[in-house]
Order: structure tokens, then sequence, then C-alpha cells
């Protein structure tokens, strides 16, 4: 089967990794790589590649949008809001790595089939990405009436668009939990560890358990879906079994008398990114599932 | 009377919010700022814990939503002004827009020592809404003064009104105090001020010290109450300031007896030193974790101490309460298997097999 044609938007370091596992990809072919700056150092990688590689900006890609089938948006939120109409009108379908939250937000595992014919879709954040699944696996065998999650990333990992925009990341990622994992209210906490050797990206989720939840059902779930993840982040893994707590939590969503702990650790693919990058790691790996997944589906749709 | 010399901002009902729970009530925040206003204590900073919006799972959900609490300090204060305290990554803008509406009218932003570009919007709106700002750098023990310099001056650029250096974890010698302030003092235009633990009994003295160097600001916590051993005692550190001449604009009898009466019934054991609130300070660890890690060590069956001296190896920040639940499960496994292992042995040895190991 021919491989899609996919271009990257942007040349950082989310938009180099990204390229490095695209070209493993058996789904789709990156044709070009689109930044503003002529001597970055991912447009340089990417010719050093083989990799067409133009600073012409969003223009250049437009004009020649017929060559292309899906996009990949690593720049920021302010650009891709820019860009996304211009993106829509060409005909491209966009995967929107920034939390520009243009098109609705897909977790692989939780609903990215439903979203196969959007023009946009949206990756929420990293820490999305590593939590919304487990609170979806906890939800669908037990009721959640609030989720919680804690993501600890090494400094070095945080970016300036992270940092100036922290509020963003919470209320996006909270947002996810009850829209898509499934809890009835949902808080997100982001913490970053300066500690030298930088950490791993660590989440904590915690979810609130009603009355007649099945322990057994609950692990099982998050044991399923950790290894769903894994197919496609390699480095997502649990730091033990799911703890559950007996104790009277009055969360907001109600008082409960149970709560499951659930520890996860992300170590990255070290493609371009360091390995302890695990928070920028499960982006890209995520971009790359949820591209492949998209020029799939399109390709059973012409045949 | 001359000018005080510097602006306590007491933090009973923000700090000590930890060492309760984060349980306090209406009444107690009621009886507490009716105390500490008569006294003249100018600043007065009520929150949860972690700061706004910091109740959680995490960190503890709060008996009585903080708005409430907030507001019943606004109406009760007559001279004192309301602040509260919000981290970035635990509370939104939109809780500091709240805050403001119910009539706070200052803001301390905190972040890790390390970590102040996160603050820029938080202090930035916090300006935009007509608050003073003050910047939060905790656990600054963690790193020497010319780095903390420069934290300090990202917040000033941010429009910081002070900037605060943090002993989050009690581990601060009277000279780490007294470089730290000198630092910022000499290194920013803006006001600069200490915020002490008392986990090596060192947090009058530090605040003395800081003094010295010029500090603007001081925060006490009355009776000590708050995270770990607790905090600068008010009236203690205010009769201390009188005995040494220096003007504070509070009267230290009238704290002594908001001291005794107000908040000496909430938490009637405070001030004591414990084996556990010196390890915070001894190893430098976050002062709210304890009795968190108190709570983890007792539904795990392992020592407080040795979560507190995990977390200490782990150099863990403020902030990251989960991984006491990560290391006490850890501590737990780890002893599970040292007593497998105790039993096999028991048993070969009933076997008679006594191979040496």
């Amino acid at each position: 089967m021919d491989k899609t044609r996919c271009a990257i938007v942007g040349s950082g370091n989310i938009a180099t990794d990204l390229l490095y596992k695209l070209r493993r990809s058996h789904h789709l072919d990156v044709g070009a790589v689109i930044g503003i700056d002529p001597d970055s150092d991912g447009l340089r990688r990417a010719r050093e590649l083989g990799v067409e590689a133009t600073a012409e900006g969003v223009d250049w890609l437009v004009e020649r949008a017929d060559e292309f089938t899906i996009l990949f948006e690593a720049t920021s939120a302010r650009v891709h809001r820019d860009n996304a109409p211009r993106y829509q009108s060409a005909g491209l379908q966009a995967v929107d790595l920034t939390p520009a939250r243009v098109g609705p937000p897909v977790v692989p595992p939780v609903n990215l089939g439903v979203h196969h014919g959007a023009p946009n879709v949206n990756l929420i954040t990293c820490g999305g990405q590593a939590t919304v699944p487990i609170v979806h696996a906890v939800a669908s065998v037990a009721r959640v009436p609030y989720a919680e999650i804690v993501s600890t990333v090494a400094s070095r990992s945080a970016g300036p668009g992270t940092r100036q925009n922290i509020d963003e990341f919470t209320k996006t990622t909270s947002t996810s939990l009850v829209e898509l994992g499934g809890a009835e209210h949902g808080k997100a906490i982001i913490v970053l560890n300066p500690a030298e050797p930088p950490i791993l990206m660590r989440n904590t989720v915690f979810c609130a358990l009603a009355d007649g939840y099945d322990e057994e059902a609950v692990t099982r779930s998050i044991r399923a879906m950790v290894d769903a993840v894994s197919t496609y982040v390699p480095g997502y893994r649990l730091k033990s079994d799911p703890v559950f707590e007996a104790d009277v939590f009055g969360t907001p969503g109600g008082v409960v008398s149970a709560r499951v702990v659930v520890l996860l650790e992300v170590e990255g693919a070290g493609d371009y990114l360091p390995r302890f990058a695990g928070n920028l790691d499960i982006m890209t790996a995520s971009a790359v599932r949820v591209g492949e997944d998209l020029a799939r589906a399109r390709q059973e749709a012409l045949a | 009377m001359t000018a005080p010399r510097f602006r306590l901002t007491d933090s009973t009902l923000r700090d000590g919010s930890h060492a309760v729970a984060h349980q306090f009530t209406e009444d107690q925040v009621r009886t507490v700022v009716a105390a500490l206003d008569a006294a003249g204590v100018p600043v007065i900073e009520v929150s949860h814990g972690d700061g706004l919006g910091g109740s959680s799972f995490n960190y503890g959900f709060s008996h009585t939503n903080e708005m409430q609490l907030l507001r019943v300090a606004v109406q009760t204060a007559r001279q004192a002004r309301i602040a509260v305290l919000m981290l970035p990554g635990i509370g939104v803008k939109d809780d500091l827009r709240r805050a403001c509406d119910v009539g706070a009218s200052v803001a301390r932003i905190a972040t890790h020592c390390t970590e102040a570009d996160i603050s820029e919007q938080h202090i930035g709106l916090a300006k935009d809404l007509g608050m003073e700002a003050v910047g939060f750098l905790m656990m600054a023990h963690m790193i020497e003064p010319d780095a903390l310099l420069e934290q300090a001056r990202l917040m000033e650029s941010y429009g910081a009104d002070c900037v605060y250096v943090v002993d989050s974890a009690g581990a601060m010698t009277i000279d780490d105090a007294r470089r730290r302030m000198a630092a910022l003092k000499n290194g920013l235009t803006s006001q600069v001020g200490l915020h002490a633990h008392n986990n090596l009994s060192l947090a009058v003295a530090n605040s003395l010290a800081a003094l010295e160097e010029g500090a603007d600001q001081i925060d006490g916590c009355t009776t000590g109450l708050g995270a770990g051993a607790g905090n600068n005692p008010t009236e203690i550190f205010i009769a201390a300031c009188e005995r040494t001449g220096i003007e504070t604009g509070i009267d230290p009898l009238r704290v002594m007896d908001a001291a005794q009466d107000a908040v000496r019934p909430i938490r009637p054991d405070q001030g004591v030193i414990d084996r556990d609130g010196l390890l915070l300070g001894y190893a430098g660890v976050y002062g709210s974790f304890l009795l968190h890690a108190k709570r983890a060590a007792g539904r795990y069956g392992v020592d407080t101490k040795d979560i507190l001296l995990e977390l200490g190896r782990r150099r863990v920040v403020g902030g990251q309460e989960d991984m006491i639940i990560d290391v006490a499960v850890e501590l737990a496994r780890a002893k599970a298997a040292a007593d497998d292992r105790a039993d096999r042995d028991e048993d070969r040895g009933k076997e008679g097999a006594g191979e040496p190991r």
C-alpha cells in the first residue's frame, strides 16, 4: 500500500523528534519540513536526512497542497490558530501538537476512531496524553465522581511555551479528564523539578471511586490501557500496581470512601530529544499514531 | 511612634492550614483575624496551605471553601490587608481574580526557587488587578545566593513589588539565610522578605538576621502554626524584635494574647519539634510533606523517618506530594521482600539446611 504524504510545520525540537519518528512509519512519508528560519538546526537536519526543507513558511505548503494529505503542526498555539483555516481550505488534514485546540481533542486509545474525518485534531497536552487513558480505563469499569492528575516534568524539558502558559496547560488537561476521560469532575496539576540528572516524566492519577467498584476489574482495565499506550509510547509504564486507598475524601464530585492511585513513568525513546523528556516524547509518539490512523482510515475509505 | 522597620505578614491561616490538614472553619478564621487585626498585624494571609486551588487529593481537600474563608477574613479585618498565596501549576488565574473580587489585596505568587519564569502571567495579572504582587521563591536553601538573585530578578522584572526568600524546608542556618537575603537586598530595587520555618529551631534567629540584612517584609505564624515543625512564631518574633529595639508596629502583649487565646486552642501542642519535624530541616524536605508522610507511613506500615529521608535523597520539590505514596509503596515492597527472605531463611533453618549465605 502506498504511504500517505505528510508535512511537518515547525523546525524546533519537537518537529525534529517527530521527523525522526515518522521516518520509521510504514504508513506515512514525510515530504517536507517547513520552517521560517533558514539557519535553523531542524531544517539542516531534515536536509541531511534527504527530506525537503524550506524556510518559506506555510505559503510554501499551501501552494503545494495537492502534494500532501496530512500535516503536523509543531509551532505554537498562536501560529496554528492563524494557519488552521488556510490548511482547511487547501484540503489538508491537520494533526495539531500545540495547545490551540482548533479541532477536537484526541487520545489514541480513547476516541481517535470518532474523529477520522475531522479536518483538524488536537493532541491536548503531554499530561493529557499520559493520564486521560488511565482515567478512561477506570471510568469504563467504575463510576469516577472526580479524577485528579499530577504531572511532574524535568525543568529542562519544559520550554518557554509551557512555562508562559502553565495556566492553559492545567485548564486544558483538567477539561480533558472529564470530556474524554469520563470523570464527572477533573483537576490537573503540573510541577517542574530541576533535579540533575533530570527526572523522567512522572504522572500520578487519582480517581475517586463510588461505592460498588470491583478492584480486580479496575486493575485489569488499567493494565490493559497501559499496554495499549505502550504500543505507541514504548517508555510508558506503571511504577507499581495501582493502589487502592480507603478513607473519607470530600472531593468536588462528592464524598467518596476510596480512591485508586496510579503511578506512571514515561521515558522518552531518545530519537532526537533526550530520554528524560518523556513529556515531549509522548506528544510526538502520539502524533505519529494519530497520523497513521488518519492515513489508514483514508486509504480504507478509498479502497 | 517611629515607623516600623519592616512589615509583618502573618500566615497562620495559610501556612497553618497544613498543620490542621486544611480543616479551618469560618469561626476559626473570624477569631484569628479579629485577634491579629486588633494587635496591629498589617497583613494576614488566608488560603489553602498549597495556595488558591490547592484543595485536592494530592494536598488534601479543604473543609471550607477558601473563598468563603477569605470573605470572612475580609469582613472581619478592620485595618489589616488580606493576602493570598498561589502556586502556578496548582492554582489558576481565575482563582486569583475571584480572590481579588472577594477583597484580597496582596497576591503572593510562589514557585520553586529555580522556576521563577512560570510566575510571569500571574504576577502580571496581580498588578493588572491593582493588587500588591509578591514573588515567593520556595526551597531557597537548594541554590546558592547568586543563582537565587537571578530568579528574583525575573520576578522583579514581571512587576513583583517584593521578592521573598522562602525556607520551605526549614533547612537554612543563620548564615544561609543571611547570605541569601543580602544577595537579594543588594541586587534588587524591589522590597525583599524572608519566610522561615522552625525545623532547626532557627526561625526567629534567621528572621532577625534577615532584618539586619535589610529585609523589608518578614513572615510569621502565630504560635508557629504551619507546615513541618512550624514557622517563625509571630508573637515570639515580635517580642524578640522589641527586646532588640526594632520597631514592629505590633502590640507585643496583644499578639501574645492572640497566640494564647485565639490560635493555641486550635493546636495546643504546636511548637514541639519532634524527630519528624527536625528531619525535614536536617534532610531539606518540603515542610508540608510531614502530615502526608505520617499518613502514608501508617497506611503502608513503614516508618515516617524513612519516607522523609528518601524524599530528601530524591530532591523532590514542593508540590510533589504524590511522591510520598510512591516512596511509601516502594519501601513497603522492599520490606515485604526482606520479610519474605527472612521467613525463607527461617524455614531453611528448621530444615537444618544451614547453608552459609
